[in-house]
C-alpha cells in the first residue's frame, strides 16, 4: 500500500494558467445521472457486505428499483426541459435487464460512461486480470448497445484497486485507441480538470465530479433537507460562477434518480437547474466533451506549469 | 490477500427485465392511466402503525428501526414507544374526524392482543384494520425457517381477525423486512396486497406460488420516521416535503392519470405535542384541494384492480 496513488502533483489553486470555455463560459456545467443495477442476491465480497440486512434486503434493494421504473423518466424530463443532456454513469448490466432506459437516453444523445456492471459488484480483491476484464466487458457492453466508445469512468459503487484508473485507460486505448478511456470522475480534488499521471503515460485528464454535490451524499449521508440541498447546488455555483471569471471551473450535479427524482425532492432540484441554466456564461455540456476540451487546449500548458511550480517548491 | 472467486465475474441473471422471477419490469410511464372516483386525481392514503416493541427485544437478525438500542431496559424507548398508543393516537383520531380522513391502520397484533380498550375503538372506528406482523421483534427475514414463519403469519393473521371482527386483507411487514417464503406465506394465509417492497407508486402484480397477491407500495422516503427521526428534519420540514410531493404528483396526473399519495405515520412521532399541528397542517393542505380523494387502501386498490382488464 502506499502513502499516496500518485496521479497528480500539488498545484495551488491560485496562479493558474487561464482556461476558456467555449463562448467565454465561466462555468462547465454538467450532470451525471447514475443509472444503476444493484442485485437482489449478489455474490459476498470479504470486503463490503452489499445490504446491511440478509437477503432479500428490501429496502435498500427496493428503494433502488424505483428509480429505475419510476424516477428514471421524472429526471429526464426535466432535463429535456432544460436542454441538458445527462452523462450516464452506466452499470452496463442495465443495458440487458431495462433496454428501454437506454434507448430513452441514446434518442437524447445523451453520454454513455461506464460505472462497472452491476454497483453490487465491487473492485475489491479483484486480481489485475479480473478488474481489466470487468472494465473490459462493462466499455463493450456501452458499445454494443449504443455505439458510443466509452470514454470516462467511476468505478462501481466507488470501489477502487491501485490500477483502477491505469487498467481504464489501458482498456480504452486497446478497443478505440485515443477515442476511449480518457477520462476519471474518481478523484475530488480539485474544481478544474487535472492530467492524471498513469503507468501508460497516455494523455488522461481527471474531470470535476463532486461528491458535495452528489444527491445520495447529501441525501443518504448528510440528510439533507430537499430545500437545503437546492440551496447549496446553488451556492455552489454561485461561488464557482464568480471564480471561473478568472479561469474556468467545473461543476457536476452527480444524481441517482433513486434519491432525486422522488416527488417531495425533485421540485427543489428542478429550482437549482433553472438557476444554473438561467445564467449566460454557462457551458452546459457533458463529461467527455469537458475533458476533450481540456486535452486539445489545456493539458499541455497544465503539465508545463504544474511541472514549473513543481520545481521552485 | 483475500481474493475473489471466479464466479464474481460471472452474471447468471444479467438477461432483460429484474434479477428474480417476482414481478414483470416495467415502468411507472408505460402503466395504464388510472382514474380515481369522482374525477379525483390524487388518492390520499394515511397509513397509521400501531406498533409494541417489546423491551426483551432480540433484535433478530437486526433491531427493528426505533427499537430499543440501551442496555436492558431500556425504559425510554419502551415508554417513549408506548406513548404513541397512549397518548398519540388519540390526537391522530381528532385530526382525522376533523379532516374527514379514511385513514388504514396497520397494527401489531400483539398491540391489539395488549390493549383490548384500544383494539375495541378502532373497531368502532370501521377503518380498515391491516396486520403490521405479530409485533415489532418478530421480524420476518431472510434464512427464517419456513415452518417457523408460517406460524408467525398465522398466529398473526388469525388473532388479528378474531380480535378486530375483520377479514385483514393487508399486510406490512414490521421494518418491512422479508424472508424470501414471506409473499408466499401470505398468499396462502388469505392476505391479498402488501405494502413492503416500495419500488413503484402505484400497485402492482406480484408472483406467488399460489393464489394472487399484489404489492402496494407505501412510501418509506416519504413517513414520519424516516424524515425526522432517521434524517433528523423538523416536523416542519415534513411537512414541506409532502406539499413539494403533493404538488408535483398533481403536475404529473395531467399527463399520466391517478397517482396514489401515501403517508406512513406513527403516533409515537407525529402524535406529540409539538408535532401534531404539522399533521393537522398537512391534512388541512391536502384535503383543501378538490383532486384528493381519501380513501382506505383496500378502496384504493379495488379501484385500481377494477381498471385493470
Amino acid at each position: 500500500m502506499k502513502e499516496d496513488p500518485g496521479y497528480y502533483d500539488y498545484w495551488p489553486y491560485e496562479n493558474r494558467p487561464k482556461i476558456a470555455w467555449p463562448n467565454g463560459a465561466r462555468v462547465a456545467f454538467w450532470v451525471a445521472p447514475n443509472i444503476e443495477f444493484y442485485e437482489l442476491n449478489p455474490p459476498d465480497n470479504p470486503f463490503r457486505k452489499p445490504w446491511p440486512q440478509p437477503s432479500p434486503a428490501l429496502p435498500g434493494y427496493t428503494s433502488r428499483d424505483w428509480g429505475n421504473r419510476v424516477g428514471h423518466t421524472r429526471q429526464m424530463e426535466l432535463l429535456d426541459k432544460y436542454s441538458i443532456k445527462g452523462s450516464i454513469s452506466l452499470s452496463t448490466a442495465l443495458c440487458k435487464h431495462h433496454p428501454e432506459i437506454i434507448e430513452l437516453c441514446k434518442e437524447r444523445d445523451w453520454e454513455f460512461f461506464s460505472h462497472g456492471i452491476y454497483n453490487t459488484r465491487y473492485t475489491y480483491g479483484m486480481t489485475e486480470e479480473q478488474e481489466r476484464d470487468m472494465i473490459k466487458d462493462s466499455m463493450e457492453t456501452i458499445y454494443k448497445h449504443t455505439g458510443q466508445k466509452c470514454a470516462g469512468y467511476l468505478a462501481p459503487a466507488l470501489s477502487h484497486s491501485e490500477n483502477t484508473l491505469d487498467l481504464f485507460a489501458e482498456v480504452g486505448t486497446a478497443l478505440f485507441g485515443q477515442d476511449g478511456g480518457f477520462y476519471s470522475c474518481d478523484l475530488f480534488h480539485d474544481d478544474q480538470p487535472t492530467p492524471i499521471n498513469l503507468r501508460s503515460g497516455k494523455r488522461f485528464v481527471s474531470i470535476p465530479y463532486s461528491l458535495e454535490m452528489n444527491d445520495t451524499i447529501a441525501y443518504l449521508v448528510q440528510k439533507m433537507t430537499p430545500r437545503g440541498y437546492g440551496q447549496e447546488l446553488k451556492e455552489n455555483f454561485d461561488r464557482l460562477y464568480i471564480e471561473g471569471q478568472e479561469s474556468g471551473t467545473v461543476m457536476c450535479i452527480p444524481t441517482h434518480n433513486y434519491q432525486v427524482s422522488n416527488a417531495h425532492r425533485i421540485k427543489a432540484y428542478e429550482e437549482a437547474l433553472e438557476y444554473i441554466t438561467g445564467h449566460t456564461d454557462v457551458w452546459v455540456t457533458t463529461g467527455k466533451e469537458i475533458a476533450s476540451y481540456f486535452l486539445e487546449n489545456y493539458y499541455d500548458n497544465t503539465l508545463v506549469d504544474v511541472a514549473a511550480k513543481k520545481n521552485t517548491l | 490477500m483475500t481474493t475473489l472467486d471466479k464466479d464474481y465475474l460471472s452474471y447468471p441473471q444479467r438477461s432483460y427485465g429484474m434479477d428474480h422471477d417476482r414481478y414483470e419490469w416495467s415502468m411507472l410511464t408505460d402503466r395504464k392511466k388510472i382514474s380515481w372516483p369522482n374525477g379525483k386525481k390524487i388518492a390520499l392514503w394515511v397509513n397509521v402503525n400501531l406498533q409494541f416493541f417489546p423491551l426483551n427485544q432480540k433484535g433478530i437478525p437486526f433491531k427493528a428501526p426505533g427499537g430499543m438500542t440501551k442496555p436492558y431496559p431500556d425504559l425510554r424507548h419502551f415508554s417513549l414507544r408506548d406513548y404513541g398508543n397512549r397518548v398519540g393516537i388519540y390526537r391522530f383520531f381528532k385530526a382525522f374526524d376533523t379532516y374527514n380522513i379514511r385513514p388504514t391502520f396497520a397494527v401489531n397484533t400483539r398491540l391489539a392482543e395488549r390493549i383490548p380498550y384500544l383494539t375495541s375503538v378502532l373497531k368502532e372506528r370501521g377503518d380498515e384494520i391491516i396486520c403490521h406482523g405479530y409485533h415489532m421483534d418478530a421480524l420476518h427475514y431472510g434464512g427464517l425457517d419456513i415452518k417457523k414463519e408460517n406460524e408467525q403469519v398465522k398466529r398473526s393473521l388469525d388473532r388479528l381477525r378474531k380480535l378486530t371482527e375483520q377479514e385483514i386483507k393487508g399486510w406490512v411487514s414490521p421494518a418491512k423486512s422479508e424472508s424470501e417464503n414471506t409473499p408466499d406465506l401470505l398468499a396462502a394465509h388469505g392476505i391479498t396486497y402488501f405494502c413492503d417492497w416500495v419500488n413503484d407508486e402505484m400497485p402492482y402484480d406480484f408472483n406467488v406460488k399460489n393464489g394472487k397477491l399484489t404489492a402496494m407500495p407505501l412510501s418509506t422516503e416519504l413517513e414520519d420516521f424516516f424524515i425526522i427521526l432517521n434524517n433528523l428534519h423538523t416536523a416542519g420540514d415534513w411537512a414541506d416535503q409532502v406539499e413539494d410531493a403533493f404538488h408535483f404528483l398533481l403536475e404529473e396526473t395531467k399527463t399520466q392519470g391517478g397517482r396514489i399519495l401515501s403517508l406512513n405515520i406513527h403516533p409515537w412521532v407525529l402524535g406529540q405535542p409539538h408535532r401534531i399541528k404539522y399533521l393537522e397542517r398537512v391534512l388541512d393542505f391536502l384535503t383543501g384541494h378538490h383532486e384528493v380523494w381519501s380513501a382506505s387502501a383496500s378502496d384504493i386498490l379495488n379501484f385500481w384492480k377494477s381498471q385493470q382488464d
